[in-house]
């Protein structure tokens, strides 16, 4: 397309490089301009880290009904093409003009599939979940989720050569399963370029004292998500991973990693709400449950802190302001004991729970995973290049809402670049 | 060109099993007398779309029923161009999936004695037969009944863009436009460009380390909006009213302060008497302007000397809130106690000095939170920008004296995100004393200075400080608390609504799309929004400016904006049947239509959103889509072949909305989870446009209930069209009142709110719903 009134050359490809709401919405509003769009995606599927989650604050509807209407606009727009199972090995060349190697992995199923099941149905092979962060098996033919887009399943390369394999492929009325899909590499050309890859949970693991992976019952906020929702692990149960017995009184961990110099320097955002939010999932769940909120300061950004008061209002719910400093397990009845010095009230607290939630962190996707180009990091590995845009989580720790926003405007940003050639 | 229908019936993926698919095939060649209907074991392989495609080119096939998969799957490769509609009959997720193949039925036999002996045979179900046949027979009338789709497009949409505003939100978003090849009015009411930007010594970090402060660079946007060929600067100048649509906004300017006859005047009140069952859903009350000495114009008159437009950004901004009703701070009472604002400029003019005497004010105390008795908000409208504020005017009384002491006591200190560092290198400072603690007293000594009294949380301990002066840290009133702002000439009144949701912030209500609003083609940023940084505002500005961008260009293609982007068809009116009751433009979301001084709507199909309301609520029936229109889906209502009384089988019409109700169908069936197969699902745009003629079709046919599945509504509505689940529930009573003159009772109809990941509840639901109609037995009207 060209632009009439300018006659400015407008062509050429935005390459939006993560699929997560970030991604999907700077792919999306600059193909509803006009302009042609690639989105490359690593995981299987679209819809990144939201997929995962069960509710958004502070409406607590559900994200899928947000991804819901973005893939109806994916589908019906022709201006864009997304590929999965898809990174970017090489980015060579400048603004305007980018010479991009991408790289597939195999998914071992091809477009033939009808999502019909049978692959699954008939696969011995069971592994663990990363969708649910390990917190059940899935069969090694999988569909991610219920709501994955593209509706399309996915063979774990650990059965491929093994005799399951064949099986699921004997198993296929449609020939849809190719045992000997291979990782391909290719190249485009891309004008502008995006970097959208989103976030990380911070390794809880990393924080001796919270003691994450050594007393059973303590959880991260993201496995919460998961615990919550009816496509998780216990089919929406918050019950506890030692024995499944229902939660009465949990507790949340703020700054699990975050406004730490040893671990996350800067504020992670979404914690607090993210917290305030589960505790509704517990209250609603069980009307008898009691959830602890123990807290550095409580940050509701933006028109947040009416959700605050909606949650503070709720008198089984309290807020502990004091920063933990020992988790340990009851080793007889699996309960958590929460050290933590009040300090409002200058006591020193020990207390029981049932189940701790650990509010880690977002770290950077490129804190693991830089960009295989130009760009420039700050010292926590954000990207804040000028010329590779970023946005969403990868560029400042954000909200959905806020990743929405910015997303938005680097859409824009991406355009201008086309504008000016 | 002429119609011809195709049916192409797939027996994949279980369909084959579950179903009889020769008997079905009868229906479309029997009962239909379709020419062609083909089955294949798996039609979206190459094969079966070989056959659609060699039957599009031999056959001259245009309209495609394809009896299969969901629409949400497969959607490419049954993707035959736009000269070609497909119409998608979703026998696996809503029949073979979530229904029993077989049944288990009682056959009474004699044995070789002549002994009559009962035995259980299983059978193939008929009712989940009977369900496919009936989807069959929807789906071939629904590609019967669509007409193509011609695009509703203008001449010369206007390519310009309008920005409400010359803050730093409005002249970014003007110069942002502006590089991108647009071009961009700002009009801004004060004399000078800037807005409060231009009032700050300096901006909160916008980049890393995030650690210092940085001098703002609003001069600068304002020589580069200055000096922008593309960009015109209306200052001291105000929006008398905005008409028209998107890719024709007319523009009404007037000098500020002034009065105008293009003034929008006040909106005719409703008259109240009328009866107006469907009424209900009355528009909201528009804000109300005072009282005018300037008779205005109608919203319909035309102004010659306006100026035309694409699109809007409104960054109109704020004005600082109010702090005198804490009175135990002191403000208005004592000289020395400030608002962060007042802070501001005096610091944007020199060294920190006191009103009182104009002294140097050494020591400030800054206030975050104002409550008492453990009350812990920050001040109204404070977003967390009131703590970063907070920290950076404890810097400036750094930067002017070096024995310069702030005191900042807060409850919470909001530094979300980057600006922790900035929060920390405040912590570094000597003379910057962070304290949590309630503040009980502000009073006055002699000398003017203020004692702050603290109960300190953290020590455990009553302080009193001795400053010189005192900073509330105050946020800013939305421009949209105050007054419309956009002054539009639409029927539904001047303002935005759902504005009491968000205390006068201008807000989508959707966590997706933060810059959706219930005016198509009016985009808000900066401080309407939510009180921001200035990092923010710029940000946000640019966000608005791309959606500025993509309404004009939509327009211009003749396409609809969020959410059925894309979408070319429109609603059409047959006006000589119109009765003037002017539903459809009290009704209408977005405040499409405006009615004329008979009533008589006047559509304006750049600013709808295409979701069907004002079809939903014609009471005759006289707006339609091309591709979705009353006789369509009441004829699909109609092909439903309810059986007879004595069959005892119950037969349930269930509307179910697209975007969320649907694919929680389709989950249920990807689960597996079986539900009654009495009841049939007709996918519409939205509940609002359910029009009750369908509801009154269904029964009048012998169906023995009728159930709405919509999203939830109310202050967290998620409705993709805000209104048209709730507008769908408001118009259920008229409903009831109609079922009760026919002798029926009201059960029969309900509507569910329901979110898109509730599918395992979907059985419980349907099955609910069935056994309620089973309680109140079958319709009377059967067979009549």
């Amino acid at each position: 397309m060209a632009d009439e009134k300018t006659g400015a050359p407008v062509s050429g490809t935005i390459l939006v490089v993560g699929g997560g709401i970030s991604g999907i919405t700077t792919a999306l509003e600059a193909a509803e301009v006009g302009y042609e769009v690639f989105i490359v995606e690593k995981n299987p599927y679209l819809g990144g880290r939201v997929a995962q989650l069960n509710k958004y604050f502070p409406k607590l509807c559900p994200p899928t009904c947000g991804l819901e209407i973005n893939f109806q606009r994916i589908k019906n727009n022709k201006n864009i093409k997304w590929f999965t199972l898809t990174e970017v090995e090489k980015i060579s060349g400048g603004a305007g003009n980018y010479d991009v190697t991408l790289k597939t992995n195999p998914r071992y199923v091809n477009n033939n599939c009808t999502c019909c099941g049978k692959c699954a149905e008939v696969c011995d092979v069971e592994i663990p979940n990363e969708f649910n962060f390990g917190m059940d098996r899935r069969k090694a033919a999988y569909l991610p989720h219920e709501m994955a887009f593209p509706q399309r399943y996915v063979l774990d390369q650990s059965i491929i050569g093994k005799p399951t394999a064949q099986k699921c492929k004997d198993s296929c009325a449609y020939n849809a399963i190719d045992l000997d899909d291979k990782a391909r590499t290719f190249d485009i050309k891309a004008a502008s370029i995006v970097w959208a890859t989103g976030w990380n949970p911070y390794d809880a693991k990393k924080m001796d004292n919270l003691s994450f992976g050594k007393v059973q019952n303590v959880i991260t906020n993201m496995m919460m998500e998961r615990l919550a929702a009816v496509n998780g692990p216990t089919k929406g149960k918050i019950v506890r991973p030692s024995d499944g017995k229902q939660v009465n009184n949990i507790a949340f961990v703020q700054c699990a990693g975050s406004r730490d110099d040893n671990h996350l320097p800067f504020c992670s955002y979404i914690c607090c709400l993210a917290s305030l939010k589960q505790t509704t999932y517990i209250r609603e769940a069980n009307p008898k449950s009691k959830a602890t909120i123990f807290y550095i300061d409580l940050r509701t950004p933006g028109r947040y802190e009416k959700f605050y008061k909606k949650v503070k209002a709720d008198t089984n719910v309290s807020f502990v302001k004091g920063k933990v400093a020992k988790i340990e397990e009851d080793t007889e009845t699996k309960d958590v004991i929460v050290t933590v010095e009040d300090t409002l009230s200058g006591k020193k607290i020990h207390e029981r729970f049932d189940m701790v939630v650990l509010a880690t962190g977002m770290e950077p996707s490129t804190a693991t995973s830089k960009v295989p180009g130009n760009a420039k990091y700050d010292e926590n590995n954000f990207v804040i290049s000028d010329e590779i845009l970023s946005t969403g989580c990868v560029k400042k720790p954000s909200d959905v809402m806020s990743s929405g926003q910015t997303a938005t405007g680097t859409a824009l940003k991406a355009i201008q670049t086309l504008v000016r050639r | 060109m002429e119609k011809k229908l195709g049916v192409y019936i797939c027996s994949g993926c279980e369909i084959g099993e579950g179903l009889n698919i020769e008997q079905l095939s009868q229906i479309a060649t029997k009962e239909y007398k379709m020419q062609i209907c083909k089955t294949h074991t798996a039609m979206c392989g190459e094969e079966g779309v070989g056959l659609i495609k060699k039957d599009i080119e031999a056959e001259g096939v245009n309209h495609i029923v394809i009896a299969a998969c969901s629409n949400r799957v497969k959607y490419d490769v049954f993707d035959f161009g736009p000269a070609n509609f497909v119409e998608r009959v979703n026998l696996r997720e809503q029949v073979v999936w979530s229904h029993d193949w077989t049944k288990k039925v009682q056959v009474k036999t004699k044995d070789a004695e002549g002994k009559e002996e009962v035995k259980e045979e299983i059978k193939p179900n008929e009712d989940t037969q009977m369900l496919a046949e009936d989807y069959l027979r929807m789906g071939i009338v629904k590609a019967q009944k669509t007409n193509p789709v011609d695009p509703y497009l203008i001449e010369n949409v206007e390519r310009s863009i309008l920005v409400i505003g010359g803050g730093i939100t409005g002249l970014t978003a003007a110069i942002e436009a502006a590089t991108t090849g647009y071009d961009v009015t700002i009009v801004e009411r004060a004399q000078q460009l800037g807005g409060y930007a231009a009032k700050q010594r300096k901006q909160v970090p916008t980049k890393a380390p995030y650690t210092q402060l940085e001098q703002t660079n609003i001069q600068e946007k304002i020589k580069g909006a200055t000096a922008n060929p593309r960009i015109t600067i209306k200052t001291n100048t105000e929006i008398a009213r905005i008409s028209g649509a998107p890719g024709q906004f007319d523009v009404s300017f007037k000098p500020a302060g002034t009065k105008s006859v293009w003034d929008v005047p006040p909106p005719k009140k409703k008259e109240e008497d009328k009866d107006k069952p469907a009424a209900e859903a009355k528009i909201e009350e528009p804000v109300e302007l005072p009282a005018d000495l300037i008779k205005c114009e109608d919203i319909l008159t035309s102004n010659p000397d306006a100026e035309r437009f694409g699109s809007i950004i409104v960054a109109a901004g704020g004005t600082p809130s109010d702090p005198s009703g804490f009175e135990h701070l002191g403000y208005g009472k004592f000289a020395n106690v400030i608002t962060n604002v007042m802070m501001e400029d005096t610091a944007s003019k020199g060294k920190i000095i006191r009103p009182s005497d104009r002294k140097e004010a050494k020591t400030v105390a800054f206030i975050q939170s104002p409550g008492l008795d453990g009350d812990d908000s920050d001040f109204p409208y404070s977003s967390s920008v009131t703590s970063l504020i907070s920290l950076k005017q404890a810097q400036y009384v750094r930067e002017d004296y070096n024995d310069g002491k702030a005191y900042i006591i807060y409850k919470h200190m909001r530094t979300p995100g980057h600006y922790e560092n900035f929060y920390k290198s405040a912590q570094n400072d000597e003379g910057i004393f962070l304290t949590r603690g309630e503040v009980k007293a502000v009073t006055e000594n002699a000398d003017k200075s203020l004692t702050v009294e603290v109960d300190d949380t953290i020590l455990g301990e009553k302080i009193a400080v001795n400053v010189d002066m005192v900073v509330l840290a105050t946020g800013m009133v939305p421009a949209t608390q105050l007054e419309p702002v956009i002054n539009l000439a639409y029927r539904q009144g001047p303002a935005f609504k759902d504005l009491e949701l968000f205390d006068g912030y201008a807000d989508s209500n959707y966590i997706c799309f933060p810059y959706e609003t219930r005016r198509t083609g009016v985009y808000t940023a900066g401080n309407v929004r939510q009180t921001m940084t200035n990092g923010e505002c710029i940000e946000d500005a640019t966000g608005a400016a791309l959606k500025a961008i993509q309404c004009l260009e939509s327009t211009n293609r003749g396409m609809a904006v969020h959410p059925r982007s894309g979408d070319m068809s429109f609603p059409e009116f047959f006006f000589q049947r119109c009765t003037q009751c002017k539903r459809c433009t009290e009704e209408c979301p977005f405040g499409a239509l405006d009615d004329d001084e008979k009533g008589t709507p006047k559509p304006n199909p750049t600013r709808c959103r295409r979701c069907g309301t004002c079809m939903g609520a014609c009471p005759e029936r006289i707006v339609s889509f091309k591709n979705y229109h009353i006789d369509m889906i009441g004829s699909m209502v109609k092909a439903i072949n309810v059986p007879e009384e004595e069959e005892e089988k119950y037969r349930i019409v269930a509307f179910v909305c697209e975007n969320d109700a649907y694919p929680a169908l389709d989950m249920a069936g990807l689960h597996k989870l079986k539900y009654s197969a009495d009841i049939r699902f007709i996918p519409v745009r939205c509940l609002g446009s359910v029009n009750t003629i369908w509801i009154a079709d269904a029964m009048s046919k012998g169906n023995d209930g009728v159930l709405l599945i919509g999203c939830k509504y109310g202050d967290d509505y998620q409705c993709h069209f805000v209104k048209g689940s709730e507008l769908c529930n408001k118009r259920m009573d008229n409903v009831a009142e109609t079922l009760g003159k026919l002798r029926l009772e009201p059960v029969r109809v309900q509507q569910i709110q329901f979110s898109i990941d509730e599918y395992n509840k979907i059985p419980e639901v349907i099955d609910k719903f069935v056994k309620v109609i089973e309680g109140v037995g079958f319709n009377p009207m059967k067979g009549f």
